[in-house]
């Protein structure tokens, strides 16, 4: 047990630079951004009486003409085609609730996953009564977001065999700012586990599976071994330092920050001490910038 | 004690975790994420303390009253525990949500306070059968990430050894009614001795016969019963009593009590240690909340 006092700690997180730039911009809400009326109003700002003002908590980012704020903290907006993970809440009538870290819990229809058996098999009445035997509240499924409704519904598809249920392994939820845009979701990692960075900031660590048995509605129950475990714990508590400091995660970074902790020669424990994080965190931005 | 809905094949994983050895965060069975504390950050209170264990973060703020003492015990003073469970720390505690919780706590505290061998209540006593001092105890559950119960007692004992009461003066008599005067100077206090307080162990049944302590909220939902154990500086045991819907053998019963003594004395240990040191450091800042 370590006990550590308050004003032994670090009094407030040190910033770490981005990647070769200046100090980032931090503004709160209703903080004029600019004056110059030339710009384009992007996310999180707003214009009042021809002045540009933050409506969230964030870093400024200029792209050409283009300001927007990039809030720190925040919830799942929702954008075709992204791959995400979520939650189930509910099993209803032809139609999965599913929570994915968004304002309003997202819907998975049962016509928009691929049931066992079949490529193009259409969902009979036996399907609709055995719903709950596919996918059961609190189960984790990855899918893909397929439309988001006037009302900010966010409608979901696992219309491909690389979604679908997730088996063992630890989730992580961050915040989806953090989490770097990329095309490709899945990750098998050279260390031994497949991350899946959802893009509405749920991560998925789960140790890699042979790619004939990827995603079905069946679950291996199998133990995971030891030395699994130690890799899917290490890379669980690198995402989450990297995360606490707000460094993007993307595998790089992951990666990075997974081989500076085996590098250093921390213990997987070690790594949820705030000093340590702090160190770890540092040395992975230094060798990102190299 | 927040309500996480797991599915099957992640609550298979943290499972096996415990049964090979290594918990998902990489730490073992009997190990403690790192305790965070502070006292006197509350001005208006006699005595106050902060502590942090990973997400949970509870605040305890002790008060002191004159008032007259129940009939039985006229020379003991009294100590009296009330629980808020913020609705900031868990959705679910809004409203009376928090209630079971907040009374299982609190009742779990004075419990565990009650026993003769922790706390010297005489001292609190200003005028036999007339005066005695009471302390009111309160603790505000502001963030919940697991093990409420052995963050909140060492909340409660750090916050106990903070607390400085003004000393009282009778300085006459009216008419049968006593009159005091209170000391306003602040060094001309009253300490508790809190060399024997109490703290609370939590011993999580996870599977069979195997127990984990420090659960993480996603343990706490694989784990059907803990044990809590109050243990004394000395090994003393004060108080024990049983949570949740489970059962336990005799033999794993008998082991967590063990286990939970030894690790009581080591933790009463730190935790003397780090108070006094903060308490020896003169020019301290307080962190509080910013």
């Amino acid at each position: 047990m370590d006990i550590k006092l308050a004003s032994e700690l670090p009094r407030m997180r040190s910033m770490i630079p981005a990647h070769g730039s200046a100090r980032p911009k931090l503004v709160t809400p209703g903080e004029i951004i600019s004056h110059d009326t030339s710009f384009m109003r992007g996310h999180g700002t707003y214009m009042e009486d021809e002045i540009q003002v933050a409506s969230v908590a964030g870093f400024v980012t200029r792209v050409n003409r283009l300001i927007t704020v990039t809030p720190l903290r925040q919830v799942y907006q929702g954008a075709v085609g992204d791959t995400i993970i979520g939650r189930i809440t509910q099993v209803q009538n032809k139609r999965w609730k599913v929570d994915v870290n968004a304002r309003l819990d997202a819907e998975l229809r049962l016509t928009n996953i691929q049931l066992p058996g079949g490529e193009q098999r259409r969902s009979s009445v036996e399907d609709e009564r055995e719903m709950r035997a596919l996918l059961r509240e609190g189960d984790l499924v990855c899918v893909e977001v397929q439309k988001i409704s006037d009302d900010g519904l966010i409608r979901l598809a696992a219309r491909s065999t690389k979604f679908g249920k997730l088996s063992q392994g630890t989730l992580l939820a961050i915040s989806p700012s953090l989490v770097v845009q990329d095309k490709q979701r899945m990750h098998d990692l050279p260390c031994g586990a497949r991350v899946i960075f959802g893009a509405n900031g749920y991560v998925y660590i789960t140790p890699t599976v042979p790619q004939e048995q990827v995603s079905t509605y069946t679950v291996n129950f199998e133990e995971v071994p030891i030395e699994v475990r130690k890799t899917v714990g290490r890379l669980r508590n690198c995402i989450k330092l990297l995360a606490h400091h707000s460094i993007m995660i993307s595998p790089t970074s992951v990666m990075s920050a997974y081989d500076q902790s085996i590098d250093q020669e921390y213990e997987i424990k070690d790594l949820l001490r705030p000093e340590v994080m702090q160190d770890v965190a540092v040395a992975t931005v230094q060798k990102m910038n190299e | 004690m927040t309500n996480i809905n797991l599915s099957d094949a992640e609550k298979r994983y943290i499972v096996d975790g415990v049964k090979l050895g290594i918990r998902v965060d990489g730490r073992e069975s009997l190990d403690y994420r790192q305790l965070e504390i502070e006292t006197g950050l509350v001005d208006t209170a006699n005595g106050s303390a902060r502590i942090r264990l990973d997400r949970t973060d509870v605040l305890v703020t002790v008060k002191m009253e004159m008032e007259p003492p129940v009939p039985e015990e006229p020379r003991n003073g009294l100590l009296r525990f009330f629980v808020n469970c913020s609705a900031n720390a868990a959705p679910e505690f809004e409203g009376r949500g928090g209630e079971d919780l907040a009374t299982s706590l609190s009742s779990m505290l004075e419990r565990v306070y009650s026993s003769p061998r922790t706390l010297d209540t005489s001292k609190l006593c200003v005028v036999p059968g007339k005066y005695v001092k009471v302390l009111y105890v309160d603790i505000e559950i502001l963030e919940c990430g697991g093990n409420l119960f052995d963050t909140s007692s060492l909340g409660v004992k750090a916050a106990l050894f903070a607390t400085k009461m003004p000393k009282i003066y009778i300085t006459g008599e009216d008419g049968g009614e006593l009159e005091f005067s209170v000391s306003d100077n602040p060094t001309d206090v009253d300490r508790l001795d809190v060399s024997n307080a109490p703290i609370l162990i939590t011993h999580l049944r996870i599977t069979e016969n195997l127990t984990v302590v420090d659960p993480t909220p996603e343990e706490e939902c694989c784990g059907p019963v803990c044990v809590v154990v109050g243990v004394t500086p000395n090994g003393f045991i004060t108080a024990t009593q049983q949570f949740g819907g489970g059962t336990f053998t005799p033999q794993t019963l008998a082991t967590a009590i063990k286990s939970a003594k030894d690790l009581g004395q080591k933790i009463h240990y730190h935790l003397r240690s780090k108070l006094i040191q903060e308490e020896n450091n003169v020019d301290r800042q307080i962190k509080g909340f910013l």
